[in-house]
């Protein structure tokens, strides 16, 4: 299917979808309990600062730390495998599977599995998949794709999940019970992990000095897979590095408490070596971080550890929804990625931000979001890639209004005519008041008043 | 001191009386203030479209209208954001020092003397240039002892209430551009922005960027709300006694 652009798929979120104010609640609710968290912590804005600093030490020494990380990884017992792409990730862990014919997988949730695609391809091979994280597994029974990286199924409401489970787990129709609907998507998913001979997972940190990874759940599901299948697959992108064990301190602190208010996630995990009589993987992903790496004005959106504060902070997101940004990662930091790996296909993105800058002030790794996504618009406009309706108001305007005498004269006729750059005018009125009136024109100018009023006055 | 008055172009063609309030505060707080006729723009507009280029064109106009000033003030925080952080005026050797309206007050600590009363419940927008940008206020983000710089203005008014909101610094929407290219997006942020106040019962909402007002009263309008909406500079140039 093709990808709507931003504007399209937030007006259908917002006056067609079923249930248009679920983000929004989600996501403000989950905003003030952070508020909440951050605040019991002496020093949380030095701790920020320290975050950031820690990741921006491992970007810019990522060759060395990705070495070392292989090398105790591997000294650990450890198969690291490395993918360019995500092709090649989908690759390494098909052919894991094969080796071991395995019939399906448990997975925990990974928005780099989501990114690179896996369930799809593994099911075209015929495996079998089972999304364990409750949140991933209610869109996966609906056939969608995440609308949030830390609640994929944020734009559900509770009636909806109970229908789906009843089409899809017979569970009781009209069943709203929270505690209900979660037990019986359990149940449905302990045989499941019981029978398991491989669980794939995703990796929040991995850390250098120990070859160690971390994981962060709140419902245990990943160790629950991890701990019973033979075969464990980690993946990872590149840029979840971290030096040393006593960073985990710095990240830990901040991850839940920006994400959820949580203080620390229920299940915090470190995977060192394979359990006795079984295998652990990990797998290296690229898939366009070495490129996104090398670009001067993006590279810092590195440092991102997916909490999700941004999304639920933004209000281009609770209002429009996370799915009308049509990327893995949606919200202020999924639109400065997308067009980091592909610049023609959401180049719309960047401009789905009022640029109000709430992103960058909760961002636990200070990624100065609005920022950026403030010079991917720069970017965009240079390489001409933006409409026609948008760059010629846009050249008119700077036209008229670096000239004191034409704007002088245009600013007459826009009072009059209300449409503020003359090319622009009609199309602008139109979508402007569709929810507003338009302002009413004063009778002269403030330029006309002071003229009138107050040069050549004493 | 020589103050150059800047009266941003929506605020010169839409709102001139800001532009009158703020001239009147600056007079009656003793400052000497001169109007260039010249100034059109600060370029905002362009930059936050992607067209950087274009933008600084009329930046430059900007310059040159204000050439010989030391300081410019301005009623909004918006442009003057953009004017510091954007377009770097200030930097070269020569360009003038550029402040928001009550930025500047606050700076000098220079406030009028008393105000009259306004006893009615008023919502309180912080525009988020004003707040993220310019700093006049801790946002809501931040873990920081709270401080506002137009607090001993607002602390001046008897009688006036603000009254509490849900999301206390949330963006209503407005966006520039944004405001018409997303415009779903842009309506729907205004309405719950407008409904939180309306929610607590606010009679007036007031702001230091006349953008985020006329974004606010149009939707309100156009659902015929109960509210009225007031740039700060007019409402304490009103109060003078
Ligand atoms: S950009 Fe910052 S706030 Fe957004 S998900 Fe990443 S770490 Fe969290």
């Amino acid at each position: 299917m093709k990808r709507k652009k931003h504007p399209q798929a937030a007006e259908w979120y917002i006056n067609h979808s079923p249930s248009p104010k679920a983000q929004h609640n989600a996501g403000i609710h989950l905003r003030n309990k952070r508020d909440v968290a951050v605040n019991e912590v002496d020093g949380f804005e030095a701790l920020r600062k320290r975050a950031s600093q820690i990741k921006k030490h491992t970007l810019t020494h990522l060759d060395r730390y990705l070495e070392e990380f292989e090398e105790k990884a591997l000294a650990n017992g450890i198969h690291v495998h490395w993918a360019v792409d995500g092709a090649e990730m989908n690759k390494h862990v098909f052919r894991i599977l094969e080796q071991h014919e395995v019939p399906y997988i448990v997975k925990s949730k990974s928005m780099l599995t989501e990114e690179c695609g896996l369930n799809a391809y593994l099911e075209k091979q015929g495996m079998e998949v089972y999304d364990t994280d409750l949140g991933e597994r209610i869109v996966q029974l609906s056939h969608e794709p995440p609308s949030h990286i830390v609640v994929p199924a944020m734009h559900k409401t509770r009636e909806e999940i109970s229908e789906i489970f009843h089409r899809t787990m017979d569970t009781e129709a009209g069943n709203l019970d929270a505690r209900y609907l979660t037990l019986s998507a359990r149940k449905d998913l302990r045989k499941r992990f019981m029978e398991a001979k491989a669980a794939v997972t995703g990796v929040n940190f991995g850390v250098a000095e120990t070859g160690t990874i971390t994981i962060c759940t709140n419902e245990g599901n990943a160790d629950l897979g991890v701990n019973k299948a033979p075969v464990q697959i980690h993946c990872m992108g590149i840029e979840k590095l971290i030096p040393r064990q006593e960073d985990l301190s710095v990240f830990i602190r901040l991850l839940a408490r920006s994400a959820t208010g949580q203080r620390i996630t229920t299940y915090t995990s470190h995977y060192q070596k394979p359990r006795p009589g079984s295998e652990m993987h990990l797998i290296l992903v690229d898939n366009g971080r070495s490129e996104h790496l090398g670009m001067p004005d993006f590279w810092e959106s590195l440092k991102c550890i997916r909490c999700g504060a941004c999304m639920n902070t933004c209000p281009v997101f609770r209002s429009g929804g996370g799915h009308s940004y049509g990327y893995s990662v949606p919200g202020p930091i999924g639109s400065i990625i997308a067009p980091a790996r592909n610049f023609e296909e959401y180049d719309d993105l960047p401009f789905a931000s009022s640029l109000c800058g709430s992103c960058s002030a909760v961002c636990p790794v200070k990624i100065d979001i609005h920022g950026q996504l403030l010079k991917w618009r720069e970017v965009i406009v240079d390489h001409e890639n933006v409409e026609a309706k948008k760059s010629i108001p846009m050249k008119w305007g700077s036209r008229i209004l670096s000239r004191p005498g034409l704007y002088r004269f245009s600013g007459k006729w826009a009072r009059k005519l209300l449409g503020w750059f003359p090319e622009m005018g009609r199309r602008a009125v139109k979508d402007w008041t569709r929810g507003r009136e338009l302002p009413q024109p004063p009778k002269e100018s403030f330029r006309e008043w002071y003229l009138k009023h107050k040069k050549n006055k004493p | 001191m020589k103050i150059g008055l800047f009266v941003p172009c929506y605020i010169d063609q839409f709102f001139p009386s800001v532009g009158k309030s703020t001239l009147t505060i600056l007079e009656n707080l003793g400052y000497d203030v001169g109007y260039p006729l010249d100034q059109t723009c600060c370029g905002q507009p362009m930059v936050n479209s992607g067209f950087v280029k274009e933008g600084n064109r009329v930046t430059q106009n900007f310059r040159k209208a204000f050439e010989g000033y030391d300081v410019v003030v301005g009623p909004s925080g918006s442009c003057v954001h953009h004017l510091l952080d954007h377009a770097h005026v200030g930097h070269d050797p020569g360009d003038p020092k550029v402040h928001e309206l009550f930025s500047f007050l606050y700076e000098q600590q220079n406030f009028p003397p008393r105000l009259k009363s306004f006893p009615h419940n008023v919502g309180l927008h912080y525009s988020c240039h004003a707040l993220r940008g310019l700093n006049i206020a801790s946002p809501s983000e931040i873990v920081e002892p709270y401080f506002s710089k137009i607090q001993p203005i607002l602390d001046l008014i008897p009688d006036m209430k603000i009254v509490p909101l849900d999301n206390a610094d949330e963006c209503c929407g407005f966006g520039g551009t944004f405001s018409v290219f997303e415009s779903a997006v842009s309506i729907d942020m205004g309405q719950r922005r407008v409904d939180d106040h309306l929610k607590h019962e606010a009679r007036y909402i007031i702001s230091m960027d006349s953008s985020c007002l006329m974004h606010m009263e149009g939707i309100a309008r156009k659902r015929g709300d109960k509210v009225e909406f007031l740039h700060l500079a007019d409402l304490v140039a009103n109060l003078w006694p």
